[in-house]
């Protein structure tokens, strides 16, 4: 079926059979290669995305049920200026080895500060506990994610 | 040193990280080609059985499918790093739940699976031996009848269900009789999965000439040609294999997954096929951390001197050899734990068993001998009443101590790294910790280590071009790690420009010097040295250019920092890069290029020190050393052991980059933790019950403790580039054992085995 989608602020419409996953459309039909298939089970975060505005597990989102939703992505975000702050302090403070979870996480950090524009570390651990990395053991990640916080703070953002 | 962008000791932002947090780098399964088919596999319900038939019939009915591959289609051709014992595809015999024995490629992935699922193969089963036990029994059934007759990289003493065996001595074993105190104690160690964010995957193409590339996900571009080709049966030249960003390996990426099938789908349909596992396939078909059973007995005298240890090993290497021997060598070499004994004897028998394949995994069989003989210090501290960090204090080996065997330790900084936890932790106060309830005990545990940094054969090639900007290939695969950005301030340092004049190649058989692989700990140490020496090349040419430009002797001249050559003492006369490489590019002396390529050949063993008997590995690099301290609280109503804090000192000799050195301890630590606390895979008669992430717990931010300090100590690796050595697997090896030793110091319980998972933990406090 055709289903008809905004992807990172552009109407796009997809074919997909009622089994296909919107991360299956996302990265096979639209080539946003971003969101990463870790697990396909929705344990590993690696895949999420904005489902209209809310952070998803597109592995485990049916295309099918995404007929008129907003989907962002990573790529969609390259303008916006907490995921800027973000991506310069995960760049700078070593959050990233292979990169591989990074797009998940930079999402959900992104949701996180949405919500709480100055988190605590464990509030930071909390955000988080939904993505898993497996090469950094997390700590400059949280760094990332708390520096990111402060610098919007000091900026007044 | 120069101040320049970069510089050696910088904690420079690494080269890919502007891709990697813009979702813009690509791994293999991002990458897309014309005509691309999508490819799957089939593997076996059982864990030992032959072959009769296959029937593809059904399969090729569903729509999109392209072409469908069984054994039968594959030569009888075997792959393998010691021993050549396995085929690309099952072929004749299955040896393992989950081994591929028919794959698929089609239009689509949904296709591809239908039709995987749809190919019919007759069996009859054979009796599956699941224990290192029963595969030594008399009357076992044989897993490898051909074992005899596969070749074989050393002396393996292969027979049977043996697929190696490895024994070391030094000294004499009199000093037994000096000992005052001997412990002895049998531990084992769990099967532990990689678990790398990235599944293994590849991408085949062929072109018209019958050439083929070969994408994929690997720690080895070098190593996945040789597999690759050995298991097919084609040229090396045939085949090109290049590396795209690659999702992290910790040694599951260093030998062969799937890419010799993908390659063959490739070959048979005459269209690109990816092929990317899922998550359960890569759990279930790839390889894993080795379960070990250790025997161990240390002799101590009363003045806390170590004097003698004997140490047995019984390794699992499931259904192929893969890295397994050298594992079981590495675990021996290592098993002697950083000190000085009279006599040291460590053997060990490795076995097939129908199991996947165990292999390298981040610690190379260390982490679990030093499970084992780590307890065993403090328990030897225990007992003459001394602190277990004075006993290792006293006992250390320091200055031109060599290692078990008799190799060189060129730098050793594990005095200073022990002193840092120490003082960092507050060790002499612990004491006065309190848990943060009532209901919890806590305590310090302390385990220090040793790895190896590097062997084998790398290379490096510095290219100057026209512009006087330089490309850096060495054919290293940066998993994630940050090799590449290691190796271009390396280069950057050696050459006085800022790190953005460099680029690097990425890793392609056709253009890159040869690199045995992301493995031991030795990109920094061993290709860094070759990009020191290659750099070096460019510089020695480029000089003999600005002598001829400047009309003075080469003696003169002095590279100057920004990539130019001027005479000493004459600061205004100089010649950039860009006028010298114009030079060589159209008037004189051709292009430059400076090259360096080795083998690392100091020996592992001296026979005047010492007996190997199957040394797997006969030549090694330096030494790596690390200590570390944990402080653990245990939940005396769960069980659950909570790592609070940690403090990890590394011995790096140099730190090229200290924010990716400290990733490294940190990641390690945490990678650690797991093996320690909550990772296990568990059998269920012959099939893994647990290849999810649902199943199989792999620490979160939650888990993991923000409280990591990792610290850098230097002790300047005469042999390093600019003093470095390896860092990359150090970290993890004591840290089963450290947190043990806690654990043991909280509750006044010693746990053989692994992981200390709640229910473990509980049931032996109520059984006290």
């Amino acid at each position: 079926m055709t289903v008809a989608l905004k992807i990172n602020g552009a109407a796009k419409a997809v074919e997909a059979g009622l089994s296909d996953t919107l991360l299956t459309v996302l990265r096979d039909q639209c080539l946003l290669t971003a969101a990463k298939r870790g697990c396909n089970q929705g344990v590993c975060g690696a895949c999420t995305v904005l489902v209209d505005g809310r952070p998803q597990r597109a592995c485990l989102t049916l295309a099918a049920n995404c007929e008129g939703a907003t989907i962002t992505t990573l790529e969609g975000l390259k303008r916006d200026p907490t995921m800027m702050r973000l991506q310069k302090t995960f760049a700078s403070l070593g959050a990233v080895q292979c990169g591989f979870c990074t797009p998940g996480i930079l999402i959900s950090a992104h949701w996180l500060l949405a919500r709480n524009p100055a988190p605590a570390i464990d509030e930071i651990r909390a955000g988080l506990s939904g993505n898993l990395c497996r090469c950094t053991g997390y700590r400059k990640i949280i760094d990332a994610v708390a520096a990111a916080g402060r610098t919007a703070a000091e900026a007044g953002a | 040193m120069t101040a320049l962008k970069g510089a050696v000791g910088s904690g420079l932002a690494r080269v890919d990280v502007r891709e990697k947090v813009e979702g813009r780098a690509h791994y293999t399964a991002d990458l897309y080609r014309p005509g691309m088919l999508f490819g799957a596999i089939l593997g076996s319900p059982h864990a030992h059985a032959r072959i009769k038939s296959y029937d593809v019939g059904e399969a090729m009915t569903v729509p999109g499918v392209q072409c469908v591959v069984t054994g039968d289609d594959f030569g009888d051709h075997r792959m393998g790093a010691f021993i050549k014992d396995e085929h690309a595809i099952a072929k004749g015999k299955v040896r393992y739940v989950g081994e591929p024995v028919a794959a698929v490629a089609a239009e689509t992935e949904a296709a591809a699976r239908l039709a995987a699922r749809l190919v019919k193969v007759e069996y009859q089963e054979l009796p599956a031996i699941l224990t290192p036990e029963d595969a030594l029994k008399p009357g076992a059934a044989i897993i490898h009848e051909e074992l005899d007759s596969y070749f074989k990289v050393f002396d393996t003493g292969s027979r049977g269900n043996i697929c190696s065996r490895t024994d070391f001595t030094q000294g004499d074993a009199s000093a037994w009789s000096k000992a005052e105190v001997v412990i002895e104690g049998n531990y084992t160690t769990q099967p532990q999965a990689h678990v790398s964010l990235e599944p293994c995957g590849a991408l085949a193409e062929i072109d018209a000439a019958g050439r083929i590339t070969l994408w994929s996900a690997n720690q080895s571009v070098f190593r996945v040609q040789a597999n690759v080709c050995e298991s097919l049966g084609i040229p090396m030249a045939q085949l090109r294999c290049v590396t795209p960003r690659v999702g992290a390996g910790f040694g599951n990426k260093m030998e062969a997954h799937i890419q010799p099938i993908a390659v063959k789908l490739a070959m048979e349909s005459g269209r690109p096929v990816k092929l990317i596992l899922t998550r359960e396939e890569d759990f279930e078909i790839v390889r894993a951390r080795h379960p070990f059973k250790i025997r161990i007995k240390t002799g101590a005298k009363r003045d806390g001197t170590l004097v003698a240890r004997e140490v047995e090993v019984l390794l699992d290497g499931g259904a192929f050899a893969d890295d397994s021997p050298g594992v079981l060598g590495n675990g021996l070499w290592f098993s002697c734990g950083p000190y000085r004994f009279d006599y040291m004897r460590a053997w060990g028998t490795l076995v097939y068993t129908n199991k996947l394949r165990f292999g390298a995994f981040r610690g190379f069989g260390n982490p679990q001998v030093t499970f084992a003989s780590e307890q065993q210090v403090d328990e030897i501290a225990a007992l003459i009443g001394m602190d277990p960090v004075t006993l290792r204090e006293r006992n250390l080996l320091r200055g031109d101590d060599r290692w078990f065997g008799g190799t060189e330790v060129g730098s050793n900084a594990l005095g200073a790294c022990l002193e840092q936890v120490k003082t960092r932790s507050g060790w002499s106060r612990r004491a006065e910790l309190k848990p943060s309830t009532p209901e919890r005990k806590r305590a310090m545990g302390i385990g220090v280590t040793a790895h190896v940094s590097g062997l084998l054969a790398t290379g490096a090639i510095v290219r100057m071009l026209e512009d006087g900007s330089i490309v850096l290939n060495t054919g290293a695969v940066d998993i994630g790690q940050g090799s590449d950005t290691v190796l271009c301030q390396i280069c950057a340092e050696a050459l006085k420009v800022p790190v953005d004049r460099i680029r690097l190649a990425s890793p392609d058989t056709d253009g890159s010097p040869y690199n045995w692989g992301t493995t031991a700990s030795r990109v920094t140490y061993t290709t860094g040295r070759a990009v020191v020496a290659a750099a070096g090349e460019v510089e020695r040419q480029a000089k003999e250019h600005a002598a001829e430009i400047l009309e003075c002797a080469p003696s003169d001249l002095e590279l100057r920092p920004g990539g130019q050559f001027g005479i000493v003492g004459v600061p205004e006369k100089t010649v950039t890069f860009a006028q010298i490489s114009a030079r060589a590019h159209w008037a004189k002396g051709g292009p430059i290029v400076g090259t360096n390529s080795y083998v690392f050949d100091r020996p592992t063993f001296d026979p005047k020190r010492a007996i190997a008997i199957g040394l797997p590995f006969p030549q090694i690099g330096a030494l790596a050393f690390g200590a570390l301290v944990v402080d653990v609280e245990i939940d005396e109503v769960t069980g659950k052991v909570e790592v609070k804090r940690a403090w990890s000192a590394v011995d790096a000799g140099r730190a090229i980059n200290p924010l990716s050195v400290e990733g490294q301890i940190e990641g390690a630590f945490v990678q650690g933790m797991g093996l320690a606390l909550s990772e296990q895979m568990v059998w269920d008669g012959a099939r893994l019950a647990n290849p999810s992430l649902m199943d199989y717990k792999v620490p979160t931010a939650l888990d993991a403790p923000y409280d990591i300090e990792p610290i850098i100590v230097e002790s300047h690796e005469p042999d390093g580039p600019f003093g470095a050595k390896g860092v990359g697997e150090i970290g993890i090896n004591a840290v089963p054992a450290a947190i043990a030793n806690a654990v043991a110091a909280a509750t006044g319980i010693r746990f053989n085995a692994l992981p200390l998972a709640p229910e473990r933990v509980l049931r032996a406090m109520l059984a006290k």
